[in-house]
């Protein structure tokens, strides 16, 4: 066999992986940004990415808020300091709970049903027939979904901090006795415009990475319903790994602006 | 049975000239020469897997020729740029084997998608007849607010037809259009072939391994053997040979 047409090895398919990546992102950031664009397409992405996640995440934001207070609630006891529940819940969940539970409620719902549903329209044909009807598929379908994540996970990211609020609330009143104005007051005195300014630089990666990473391995599926069902995989799996390694970058690069 | 159109003209639309195309070491086209002419249904004719499809994917840009030349409508395919590509793109119709309508999508959204994207000047009522006049012209009105998933496999393939249809392409390019289908469906896929060929006046090749498809539709036959084209001419011109690759098709298609 000629050298030149061998089967590539480990490390040069990785090569030849991270490749691709780079081109798909590249190609986002070229048709993302370049008219025509797809405003229907995104406002319709962001209805199902943004509006339908809404459920999920205020049972998960609420539950979240209500058990952090009360596991917090015995440690902060010992040192006779639960006045600071309200400050230590919305520290809590603005830097870190609500980015990360919010991504990574999406990269499970939205990730692997971007994955899914470009797999299936990728092995059915119907990217192609898109693209033999003179529409350009890439920006109709991976543009509007990557931008509709970026949008809408920022903005789902600060409704799961202000529901686990709510739950926390709900907790430290019916233990503490305190008024919903003495609570706010008290969890916002403690919130910086660093924190906000992280969260939300941290919500848009997030969502960055999960609306590339379900299209990405949705738009390069293959091998049939094996490969759809791959694809959706791929999109959960690789999506959460890299949203904990996203987090803990950001967290080390917005400690640095903290001291 | 619907006659398929007889006066062809001298003029190619499209022009196919040693196309090689290889996957990984295994080379499907081995330097294939094909014209096609305006007004005429040309049959390619062929094994499963030995680059029919291919062949049509690249002429519409789906995939790139390894080597060759292959223009259509005057334009080299792998030359143009994507923007010139996609202006192609609207002269050229595909219709695939499994027809690839949108499932999350209505029928009346299928046909609509490739109108209200490509012929922004269209206004909605201008979009909502054009569709309707289609799916009456491939006798399929009354599933306009179905969606794919509750017709069945002739119907989409009409749908399929029909989406392709709208943009009046000049040539026609059907991916096994009576794949899978029973003779009765066939029959009508075959008569709406040569309908779609007198009244929107196409060139279109038509893949198949179906020779009674082959015969009703069309005007000029190729078989494709080894990656090349063997014999080329009318029906009874390519199956009025010894060579013993082409016979066994023809007998298993009539006389099994």
């Amino acid at each position: 066999m000629d050298s030149n047409t061998e089967a590539p090895g480990k490390l040069s398919r990785m090569f030849l992986t991270l490749y691709d990546v780079f081109q798909f992102i590249s190609r986002f950031f070229k048709e993302g940004f370049l008219p025509p664009y797809e405003g229907k397409e995104l406002m319709k992405q962001c209805y199902d990415i943004g509006y339908k996640s809404l459920a999920l995440i205020s049972l998960t934001g609420f539950i979240t808020g209500v058990v952090f207070t009360k596991q917090s609630r015995p440690s902060l006891a010992e040192f006779g300091a639960t006045s600071w529940l309200p400050s230590l819940v919305g520290i809590a969940l603005l830097r870190t709970l609500a980015p990360l539970l919010t991504s990574l409620i999406a990269a499970g719902k939205v990730g692997s049903s971007i994955g899914a549903e470009l797999g299936s329209m990728r092995v059915t044909e119907q990217i192609d027939a898109m693209e033999v009807s003179a529409t350009n598929p890439f920006k109709f379908l991976v543009t509007t979904r990557v931008l509709a994540a970026t949008i809408t996970i920022p903005i789902l990211t600060f409704y799961t901090a202000m529901v686990g609020m709510l739950g926390a609330l709900l907790n430290v009143s019916t233990s503490e006795g305190t008024s919903a104005k003495a609570f706010f007051q008290s969890a916002l005195e403690s919130i910086t415009f660093l924190d906000i300014t992280a969260s939300t630089v941290k919500a848009i990666l997030f969502g960055f990475t999960i609306g590339m990473v379900g299209c990405y391995q949705g738009y390069n599926s293959s091998k049939g319903t094996e490969g759809v069902g791959k694809a959706a995989n791929s999109a959960v799996v690789v999506g959460m790994f890299l949203i904990f390694i996203e987090e803990v970058v950001s967290v080390q690069f917005f400690g640095l602006f903290r001291t | 049975m619907k006659e398929k159109a007889k006066t062809i003209s001298t003029e190619k639309v499209i022009e196919i000239k040693g196309l090689v195309k290889a996957f990984g070491n295994y080379e499907v086209l081995k330097g294939v020469d094909l014209d096609l002419y305006k007004g005429e249904n040309l049959v390619v004719l062929g094994k499963s897997g030995t680059g029919k499809s291919v062949l049509i994917k690249i002429i519409v840009g789906l995939l790139t020729p390894d080597q060759g030349e292959v223009k259509v409508l005057n334009q080299i395919i792998d030359k143009i740029s994507y923007k010139e590509l996609l202006l192609l793109r609207l002269k050229v119709g595909f219709s695939f084997q499994n027809s690839a309508l949108y499932d999350s999508m209505t029928i009346r959204e299928n046909l609509e998608f490739p109108l209200v994207r490509n012929q922004k000047h269209l206004s909605k009522e201008e979009v909502s007849i054009a569709v309707e006049e289609m799916l009456d012209a491939v006798g399929l009105s009354q599933t306009i607010n179905q969606m794919p998933s509750e017709l069945s496999g002739g119907q989409r393939k009409r749908i399929g037809i029909a989406r392709t249809l709208i943009l009046r392409p000049e040539i026609m390019l059907y991916d096994e259009p009576t794949a899978g289908l029973d003779p009765i469906t066939c029959f009508e896929i075959n008569n709406l072939i040569n309908e779609v060929q007198e009244r929107f006046h196409t060139s279109s090749i038509i893949i198949t391994h179906d020779l009674t498809c082959a015969k009703a539709v069309g005007n000029r036959v190729a078989m494709l053997l080894g990656g090349k084209f063997e014999h080329k001419g009318t029906f009874e011109e390519v199956f009025n040979t010894t060579d013993d690759r082409v016979q066994p098709f023809y007998d298993y298609n009539f006389i099994q």
